[in-house]
């Protein structure tokens, strides 16, 4: 790639090639942290960080890892910024690390940060790499929080904790079935078939997905 | 293309991808329906007749229902029926298929299930809402009438028993007054037994025979449908005798429950339970009848109805004895519903002249 095209790499990460909802990569931690907006935004912050870090870091390094172990290699890279990610989160974000500390560990295991180091980072220089990073950990993260929004609205009638659907100074919990691991699927695939539909409709895609490699 | 969507048979695809052929020729044509082994549906015409036979069969326990509960009951199967049939417009509109909505009697038959299946007591939009994810997220979007892994009745059950635990569990007694609105609230029998257990259901209902003939008869709390034992028998039968269902999946079902209900049943050791009670209790007739044999979503090879049938009433039994629910055949039914393609497939009728010969490695 010598001709890099920062608004398009941009603009992949968030739409074309979002990771949950085009992707369909790391659906496991979507759907599982997802009940509320606060922590689906805070996990996409420290998946926004680690790619970011990452995808750097392996950019940097790329011309000395020999291809044999790269994926290993990636996968300490990975482990050392997502115990980062996870110390930081510790110290600071006490109430929510104890309900999703240990997706923050599995954050090694995602299959998009993995992917990007492999199929991104490890071919392009640095800028390009951070750009590329940055945009597919804001993808995740936007996908984190419409998930977070229509899943805790629904299930709990609130935003980030804040009641918002209130009937005679009691709180409305309008479908309990969104904020439980069925509920996560359901809004995954509502939100999946519209942006699709969307896409279709609206800006002339297939609506098939752009996993093409 | 649907058929990419849902888990068929070899010869199932076969007869897709003939049938796409064939429509390619003749724009007008499309597939309907998949037929399976035992050929239950041919023609739309068919699926029509046999969905209003249902539904006719399901008229005793309706009835009966209305005697116990009143106008409240009038006002859920009424409002149940209407959601599912303008869900089931809606949906074929906006997934632009032909609307079949009324004739083909699907919608209406959910529908009916459905307020079968809520108690009294719940404020009139749960059953819509129930309705709603039956037709649209159940059926519609996997494709249409045909193409449904689950059960859609159940799915839309499950849904609002899960969204609404409270409203969902809270069952008026019966009345047996047409008009009656102040009605009591109570637990079920199975709650009951549940809960606190064989003794305290004796002390309600008296000697054993009082307790069976009210679960018979219905005079008891329970959701609309499963009250009066005896008019869903009779609907049973009917079609029992119409051969709209066979014997194989509500006997083995209701056989295996009540066979473990007997013998882990009780609290005195082994073989001390009650097998009657469990039979006649709850949503197993309604269930076994009139949900299990839906033709879509179990299995349609004999010997795959049979252990169908029998999975479902283990299922039944541990989740009413061991489970956190009173009642497990919704749950039973829907679990199955995921094996049924699978059971299908791996009792599959030999093909004649094709068997394998001994000895010989594929």
């Amino acid at each position: 790639m010598t001709n890099t095209n920062y608004g398009t790499i941009f603009k992949n990460g968030i739409f074309g090639e979002n990771p949950v909802f085009r992707l369909a990569l790391s659906l496991c931690p979507a759907v599982a942290v997802t009940s509320g907006v606060k922590n689906g935004f805070l996990m996409g912050v420290a998946v926004l960080f680690v790619m970011t870090m990452v995808n750097a870091t392996v950019s940097l390094i790329r011309n000395f890892i020999n291809p044999k172990v790269r994926i290993p290699s990636y996968m300490f890279i990975i482990a050392t910024w997502v115990t980062v990610t996870d110390q930081v989160m510790a110290a600071t974000q006490r109430a929510v690390y104890k309900d999703m500390g240990l997706y923050i560990m599995l954050i090694v295991a995602f299959a998009i940060v993995l992917s990007r180091a492999e199929m991104f980072a490890s071919r392009n220089k640095l800028l390009p790499s951070i750009v590329d990073g940055a945009s597919m950990g804001l993808g995740f993260l936007l996908a984190l929080v419409l998930l977070g929004i229509f899943r805790e609205f629904l299930g709990k009638g609130s935003l980030w904790g804040h009641q918002i659907l209130v009937v005679d100074g009691k709180a409305v919990k309008p479908l309990l079935i969104m904020i439980l691991p069925t509920g996560g699927f359901f809004a995954m695939g509502f939100m999946m078939g519209f942006l699709n539909w969307i896409d279709r409709k609206f800006f002339g895609g297939t609506g098939s997905g752009g996993g093409a490699h | 293309m649907p058929h990419a969507l849902c888990p068929m048979l070899p010869a199932y695809r076969r007869e897709v991808n003939e049938m796409e052929a064939s429509a390619k020729e003749q724009p007008k044509a499309r597939p309907q329906l998949i037929v399976s082994v035992g050929p239950h549906m041919r023609s739309e015409e068919s699926t029509a007749k046999i969905m209003w036979t249902v539904s006719g069969a399901l008229l005793p326990a309706t009835l009966m229902s209305v005697y116990y509960f009143g106008l409240r009951a009038v006002w859920v199967i009424a409002v149940s029926i209407i959601a599912a049939v303008l869900s089931e417009a809606a949906g074929q509109k906006m997934l632009k298929k032909p609307v079949t909505t009324i004739t083909d009697g699907s919608a209406f038959l959910t529908g009916l299930l459905i307020a079968l299946n809520v108690p009294s007591s719940v404020p009139l939009y749960i059953p819509a809402v129930g309705s709603f994810v039956a037709i649209v997220i159940t059926k519609q979007l996997f494709g249409g009438l045909g193409f449904n892994i689950f059960n859609p009745a159940l799915i839309g059950r499950a849904f609002i028993l899960i969204s609404f635990p409270k409203l969902m569990t809270t069952y008026y007694e019966p009345v047996a007054n047409v008009l009656g609105m102040d009605a009591k609230t109570t637990a079920t029998p199975l709650g009951i037994l549940k809960e606190e257990g064989m003794a305290r259901l004796l002390e309600v209902f008296h000697t054993h025979g009082e307790l069976y003939q009210s679960l018979l008869m219905g005079n008891r709390a329970g959701s609309l449908g499963e009250t009066a034992t005896i008019a869903l028998l009779l609907g049973a039968a009917f079609l029992l005798l119409k051969r709209y269902i066979t014997w194989h999946i509500p006997l083995s079902f209701i056989a295996t429950t009540a066979l473990l209900t007997w013998i882990f049943g009780g609290k005195e050791g082994l073989m001390t339970g009650d097998p009657v009670f469990h039979m006649i209790s709850g949503g197993l007739i309604l269930g076994a009848f009139f949900m299990a044999t839906d033709y879509v979503t179990g299995p349609s090879v004999r010997s795959a109805q049979v252990i169908f049938g029998i999975a479902c009433g283990a299922l039944t039994a541990l989740i009413r004895l061991k489970g956190g629910y009173p009642e497990g055949v919704m749950f039973a039914i829907l679990l199955m519903n995921c094996f049924a393609p699978l059971l299908d497939r791996r009792m599959r009728s030999r093909v004649f002249g094709k068997a394998e010969a001994k000895g010989v490695k594929k």
